[in-house]
This record gives structure tokens, sequence and C-alpha cells, in this order.
């Protein structure tokens, strides 16, 4: 009987329509392409994209040269030198991140303890050659103005979980 | 109307030349929209299986910046692409060889066309022999991809190659047996007759009759084509593409065509064997309605929205099932379909003597002349 029933299966095509009427009902499904310069997907405050060194409120940069983020980085994308500044404190001379390098693990971020280096939200970027991707200390700091009122945004947002 | 324009080019040129001339007139009329309908073919394909992925499509690019038709420039996009493209030939392959396999497996896809009837008058040559016509081109276009796989001289193309012989034959045969089912019930070879003889409205077509040889002239012309889920010769997952694995700019264009070419053929012929052409589903009545009477009458329009629905189908098939398994095709082919139509005949055969109506009732143009 059971024979039957399959042959009888088989040759009605029942099962081949069975599925062409699920493809058939999906051509009419509303979609869900997100068309993406127009339209973008929700970020997260914790979103890691491209790095940026931030000021105190004074203008004062952040970072005091203790190279922790140089130690943690596991694809050794930074690179820092540092020289005592004439008012004595101790600052970088050189703080490079190489993004083709980077793998935006966000551990520097973490390591950071004056929450100078930060990951923007910022991704949509590229460079033409190599050194585009080199962010340089000015770089940096440049990011940092730009996107300041974002990352201290977030900071105040994520602040119960840090 | 050919007719007079034969007069009046024949003023200005030898008897010979006007009619080469008008020959070569009505290729250009059948095959340019043929060729637009191929490049915009693809898009539809691009289009529907994305739709019924729950995606959007190709919709980027316009179509001479007009805003709604996003999407419409794709094709000519793709086109200008290709043409730019270097054609590079691989080392070890035969030369000769390598640049005729694309022009062999585009040739015939155009050719069928040849005897394809468009409405009652409108064909271009109107041959009594076009279904046996037909099955020769549709068979020649196998060495296209046969002899790509071998000059190609990679293994990759040479499996693809040799997997779409193997079915390609295989497939030809249940083929043509559901078409001697067709050719026993219209009594003629001629494609016009074999639409004649479906006269009436939707229920007199010679799917109802011929149903069982539908869907398998239909699914082996699935498989002839080589179109998901028959498309082990291309199996993109197993053996890259299969035969066109080494072509590159044009000569792969020339491939998309082939096969894009080849889709239109055979629903365009399935509609002209089992779905009465350019006939009208509507009963002859309707021809009296006004303003849209002859809308709903016989003509093009209704073949050629025909073919679109098989088109469809083709592409629904694609964006529904997986790719078959090389075994299970050469069983479908020879332990299904093979006993399928040969008892098929035999029932045809029968309702037709028995002169069963309403299809086989009237005697057909054969039987009329015999």
């Amino acid at each position: 009987m059971n024979a039957v029933v399959s042959y009888l299966k088989s040759l009605t095509l029942f099962e081949l329509v069975k599925g062409m009427s699920l493809t058939g009902r999906y051509l009419f499904e509303r979609k869900i392409t997100v068309q993406y310069p127009e339209e973008k997907t929700p970020q997260s405050a914790r979103f890691r994209g491209l790095h940026a060194l931030r000021r105190y409120a004074n203008g004062e940069e952040r970072c005091i040269a203790c190279k922790l983020c140089e130690a943690v980085c596991p694809a050794l994308a930074i690179t820092i030198e540092s020289e005592p500044r004439d008012d004595g404190t101790r600052r970088t001379t050189r703080y490079d991140i190489d993004l083709s390098k980077c793998i935006f693990c966000g551990f520097c971020e973490e390591s950071c303890p004056v929450d100078s280096i930060v990951e923007t939200r910022h991704f949509e970027y590229h460079g033409e050659t190599r050194s585009d991707l080199l962010m340089t200390k000015q770089k940096l700091l440049a990011n940092g103005d730009r996107f300041e009122a974002q990352i201290a945004a977030d900071r105040a947002a994520e602040a119960a979980y840090r | 109307m050919t007719e007079l324009l034969h007069q009046q080019l024949a003023l200005y040129m030898p008897e010979m030349a006007a009619t080469i001339a008008i020959m070569l007139l009505k290729i250009v009329v059948i095959l340019l929209p043929l060729m637009g309908c191929v490049a915009y073919l693809t898009l539809l394909e691009r289009k529907v299986i994305g739709y019924m992925q729950v995606r959007l499509g190709p919709n980027r690019v316009t179509f001479f910046g007009i805003p709604f038709l996003g999407g419409f420039g794709q094709p000519i996009a793709d086109a200008f692409k290709l043409l730019m493209k270097e054609i590079i030939i691989p080392d070890g392959a035969n030369k000769f060889l390598f640049l005729l396999a694309p022009i062999v497996a585009l040739a015939p896809a155009l050719a069928a066309w040849a005897v394809v009837p468009f409405g009652s008058e409108m064909v271009l040559t109107n041959i009594n022999a076009g279904l046996l016509y037909i099955l020769a081109l549709t068979s020649l276009g196998v060495y296209g991809i046969i002899i790509a796989g071998w000059a190609s001289n990679s293994k990759y193309a040479f499996l693809g190659a040799m997997r779409s012989a193997a079915q390609i034959v295989s497939y030809e045969i249940a083929m043509g047996f559901a078409l001697v089912g067709v050719l026993v019930a219209a009594g003629s070879l001629n494609l016009g007759d074999i639409v004649q003889a479906q006269r009436g409205n939707l229920l007199t077509w010679f799917w109802i009759p011929l149903f069982p040889l539908f869907l398998i002239y239909f699914i082996s012309g699935v498989a002839e084509t080589n179109r998901a889920p028959f498309d082990v010769s291309e199996g993109e997952s197993e053996i890259v593409a299969g035969f066109h694995v080494e072509y590159a700019g044009m000569g792969f264009a020339l491939f998309f065509l082939a096969e894009y070419a080849n889709m239109i053929l055979i629903s365009g012929l399935t509609s002209v064997m089992f779905f009465g052409g350019w006939m009208s589903p509507l009963p002859e009545s309707m021809t009296h309605v006004p303003v849209i009477g002859t809308l709903l009458g016989d003509g093009i329009h209704w073949f050629v929205f025909k073919i679109f629905l098989f088109l469809f189908l083709f592409l629904w098939f694609r964006a529904t099932f997986p790719r078959y398994r090389y075994d299970q095709i050469m069983r479908l082919g020879w332990k299904v379909f093979l006993p399928i139509t040969i008892v098929w005949i035999v029932v045809v055969a029968t309702l037709v003597v028995l002169k069963v109506p309403p299809w086989f009732a009237t005697p057909t143009l054969a039987g009329a002349g015999a």
C-alpha cells in the first residue's frame, strides 16, 4: 500500500508542486533587503569601527603613553614612541595604528586606563594607498575631535556595564 | 506585405538581391527582439529568484536615469562589461575549437526559430518537416558544449562536457517520443499545422490528451538546456562552472546567450506543441467583444504570453529545486520518462483512432489530405 502511495506521489509530482507553492508564496512576501546607502541597519553603542584618540574637555590629549594598548594588541598593529614633554608629563611622540593589520577586536579600547583610544561607530572609510590606512597620531586625534559627541554619548549609555 | 516590399526592392536591384535582402530583413526582425528578450530574461531571472529568496534583486543600474526603472540598465551594463573583457585562451587549449564552440552552441538555438510559427501566416520558412528540423537543431546544441569542454583542456570543463553529453543524449530520446505523441495527435510535422490541429479554445489544445507527454517534454526541455535542477554540466558547487570554466568575455557571453535563447526556444515549442501556439484560450465568440475583441482573439501576443509563462516556470524551478544527482538524472530519463512516453503514445493512438471528441473528432489535416 505504501509503495502505491509513494508511486502515486511521485507520478503526480506532489512533492515538487508543494515545494514550488512554497517558493511561490515567498515571491509575494515582503522583502527584507536593506538598501544600504539609503537605509542602514541599527548599530550598537559598542560598535567597533574606526579608531580615535580622545581629548579632555580642556583640549589636553588623554593618552599618557602607558603602552598597554600596544602590549595587548594581538595583531601588533599599534606602534608607540614617547618622551617627557616640556612640563614634565609623559606623552606620545608617535602613535600609529596600521588599519591593514588591525582586527578590530577592541582590546586597545578595553585596556586603556584613561579612555583615550576608542573605536568609533564610523566604518565607512577607505584608503587608496597603504599609507592612507596607517592612522597617525594627528589623524587619530582629528577622528576624536570629529566624533567626540557620539563617543561621549555612547560611553555614557554603556557606563552601567563597564 | 513581403511581396509588395519585394516588388519595390526589385526596382532598384536584381531579383535575386531583393529576395536575399527580404530574407535578411525577416531574420533581423526575428532575431533582434529575441536578443532583447534574452538580455532582459537574465534580469527577470535575477529578479524572480531574488524575490523568491525574499531579496530585491538588481535595482541599481537605471535606464537612462529614469528613476522607477532601477535595474533595467543591468543587462546592458553586463553585456558591455563582457564585451570589454579580454578573451583569454588557455595555454593547452585547441585554439580553433575553443573559439568555434560558443558559436556552435549559439547558432542552432537561433536557427531553430526559422520554422516556429508566430501567427497563422507569420513564419520564416513554412516547411513540412518542421518538427524534424527542430529535433535536429536542438540536438546540435550539445556539440557546442562538448567541443567547449574538450578544447578547454581542463578537467572541470571536460567533466562538465561529458556529463552534459550523456544527459542530453538520454533526454533527447524521451523528448523525441513525446514529440511522436504530438505528431500522432496532429497528423503533421508542420508546426503551423500542429497549431491549427488544436483550433478551438483552452480545452481543445493538446495539453489535456497529451498531459504526461507535455510534462515530460517540458522537463526534458529543462534538462536539454542544462538548467536547474538538471545543471550538472555547469554544477558550480562541484566542478566550478563546468564546460565554460575557461571562457572569459565574449565567449562566455555567447554561452550565456545560447542557454537563454534555448530556454526561450523550448518555451516557444512547448506552447506550439501543447498549448496552441498563437491561439487564444477564449472561445471564438469572445472576439466580438467591442474594443478589446482583437486582443482576445488569436494573435502573436498570446504566443508571447505563453512563452513568458513557461519561462517563468524555468525560473521558478531554479529557485525551488536542488540539483539532481547524476545517477538520478539517468534513472529519471531512462527508467521513468521513456516507459511513460511509450505507453502514452499507445493511449494517444487509441484516442485518435476512436476519434475522441473534442480533440480528435474532426479529421486531422493529414487525414483530410489522405
